[in-house]
This record gives structure tokens, sequence and C-alpha cells, in this order.
């Protein structure tokens, strides 16, 4: 077993020995936090089965050449567009977008539109944009959006270019 | 719920059209979850101890659920800050660096793009904020008067 696995499995380990001692001892912050636990658990459990179905039904589905199509190498600047429609109706928070953004690249999406694609999804959600209009005026949002998209844009070319250049690939649960 | 409405329609679609097919999406979906599981669980539960240390987030966070977390958290505080008399600049730089840069979400981000990935897109969405909050300062009359 590697070092990095077995301090983590010490690290939750011991964070469930905290909360369980907690409980027992009727230790407040624990009790707390272990409450906080319960609740961001079950919230997870609510979102996460359904979202990795969609992800199984797209790997098995959609066609490695129409992702390429798309979102790969010959797909200019189209990629782009659509990773940022996909980014703002995203579901659920950043959290979803890695394993989204993941299954993307697996099926040829270039490193840039896939970077695009995190950046819009915590950026641009629309549920969030709204939410944030209300509170803060439309011109706050028009400007937060007008420039921080063309950012991401260009980071993410920036740093797409370099990771291919380095000879950078992705793979999940190293 | 949507998503399990939409997620099940998905499911019969598919099964209608083949039934083999479904049973590999569904396995990939169960072997990619477990995969990643360890690291939802490190972010669950640095998110537990990080909202008990700061309990005015909690109650953002209780009402809107993790799913919108910093949506949901960041507007309401910004509109008591900004009534407060504080910069659109500064609120600008705060929201901005709570929508981008992911902390907790990091584990999870690690788990799939590896450390050095993950800190210079964090980074990256440091600066772009830094940029957002230095333009919202120029519109909203905040720099050169």
């Amino acid at each position: 077993m590697k070092r990095s696995t077995l301090s983590k499995i010490l690290l939750i380990a011991s964070y469930f020995i905290f909360i369980g001692v907690s409980w027992l001892m009727g230790f407040n912050p624990g009790q707390q936090i272990g409450q906080n636990f319960v609740v961001f658990f079950v919230d997870m459990l609510k979102i996460l089965p359904g979202a990795f179905i969609l992800i199984g039904l797209f790997e098995v589905w959609v066609k490695r050449e129409t992702v390429e199509r798309h979102l790969g190498e010959e797909s200019g600047f189209r990629g782009y567009l659509w990773m940022i429609l996909l980014g703002s109706t995203a579901v659920g928070g950043l959290y979803l977008a890695f394993p989204v953004a993941y299954t993307l690249y697996s099926k040829g999406a270039r490193l840039s539109v896939i970077f695009t694609y995190l950046g819009a999804a915590a950026i641009c959600r629309l549920p969030m944009t709204i939410f944030e209009a209300s509170f803060l005026g439309i011109k706050f949002t028009a400007i937060r959006w007008l420039v921080s998209l063309p950012l991401v844009i260009i980071t993410s070319i920036l740093l797409g270019n370099y990771l291919t250049r380095r000879g950078y690939r992705v793979e999940a649960g190293k | 719920m949507y998503l399990y409405i939409v997620a099940g329609l998905a499911l019969v679609v598919s099964l209608a059209f083949s039934r083999e097919k479904t049973i590999r999406s569904v396995k990939i979906a169960a072997r990619r979850f477990i995969k990643i599981f360890p690291a939802f669980l490190i972010m669950i539960t640095l998110v537990s101890v990080v909202l008990y240390l700061v309990p005015a987030m909690a109650v953002g966070a209780l009402l809107g659920s993790v799913t919108y977390m910093p949506g949901f958290i960041a507007f309401p505080l910004a509109g008591i800050l900004l009534q407060k008399g504080v910069a659109y600049m500064v609120i600008a730089a705060f929201s901005t660096t709570l929508m981008m840069v992911g902390v907790l979400t990091a584990p999870i981000e690690k788990a799939y793009f590896g450390l050095k990935v993950t800190i210079i897109r964090n980074v990256i969405g440091f600066f772009i904020a830094l940029a957002v909050a230095v333009v919202m300062g120029f519109f909203f009359g905040e720099i050169c008067q």
C-alpha cells in the first residue's frame, strides 16, 4: 500500500474515532462536526449516483468521434462555446464538474476545452448567476462574466498547450 | 430531483435500445463512483470541520445545501457587505475567489488531475478574481476618480 493511501486511511479513521468519542463523551464541537458530516454526506448521496449513471451512459453511448469532432483538436473555437454552455447549465457544484471533465477528456476532448469547462462550471452556473444578480445587481454580474470568461478561455488554452507540450496525461485515481 | 428524472429517463431509453449496453454503463458508473469515493469522503470531512469553525457560513450552507455552497453563502453575505459600504472591487475579489478557488474540492481535483495541475489551476483562478476586481473598480468608479 502506498504511503499516501495509508495516511489518508489513518486521517479518515482518526476523524471517525474523534466523532465517535465526541458522541460518547458529549463533546459538543465533535458532535456538531459529526452532524455537519451527516448532512453533507446525505446531500452527496442524493446527487452522486444519478450523476454517475449519466456519466456511465455517456461513456457507453456517445461515440469517441463525436466528442473529438466537437471538442477535440479540430473543434476550433466552437469547443469552448460548447463548454461554456455545458458549464453554465451544470448540475451540482465544482465537485461534480471534475468527473464530467474527466469523462470528456477520456473520450477525446482536448485539455484546453476541459479546463474551460471547469472554469465555466465554477463561475457561470445559471442558478448561481441569477442569485448573484438579485443581490449585487445585473451590472456587477455582467462585468464579472465579461471579464472572467475570456480570461478563463485564454488561461485554459495556455495551460492546455503547456501541459500537452510536457506530455501530461490525466490519470484518474492516481 | 431533476437529476434523477433525467437519469431515470436516460436509463429507460438506453434499456429500450440495448440491454447489454445499459448494463455496461451502470457497471462503468459504479466503478467510477467507487474509485473516486475516497476523495469525496475527504472533501466532506473537510467541509464538516470548516463549517464548524466558520459558523456564519453554516447557516447559508445548510439552507442551500452543499450543492450551491459557494454561491449561496457568498452572495447574501456580499449583499450585506455592499450595504455596509464595502467596495464593489472587494466584493468581486471575494466572490470570484470563492467560486474559482476550490480548497475544499482540492482532494477531488487532485485525484483526477494531480497535485501540480490542481495548484496551477487554482492559482490562475485567484489571478482571474483579481483581474475581475480591478475592472469592477474602474466601472464602479472606485479607481481613478
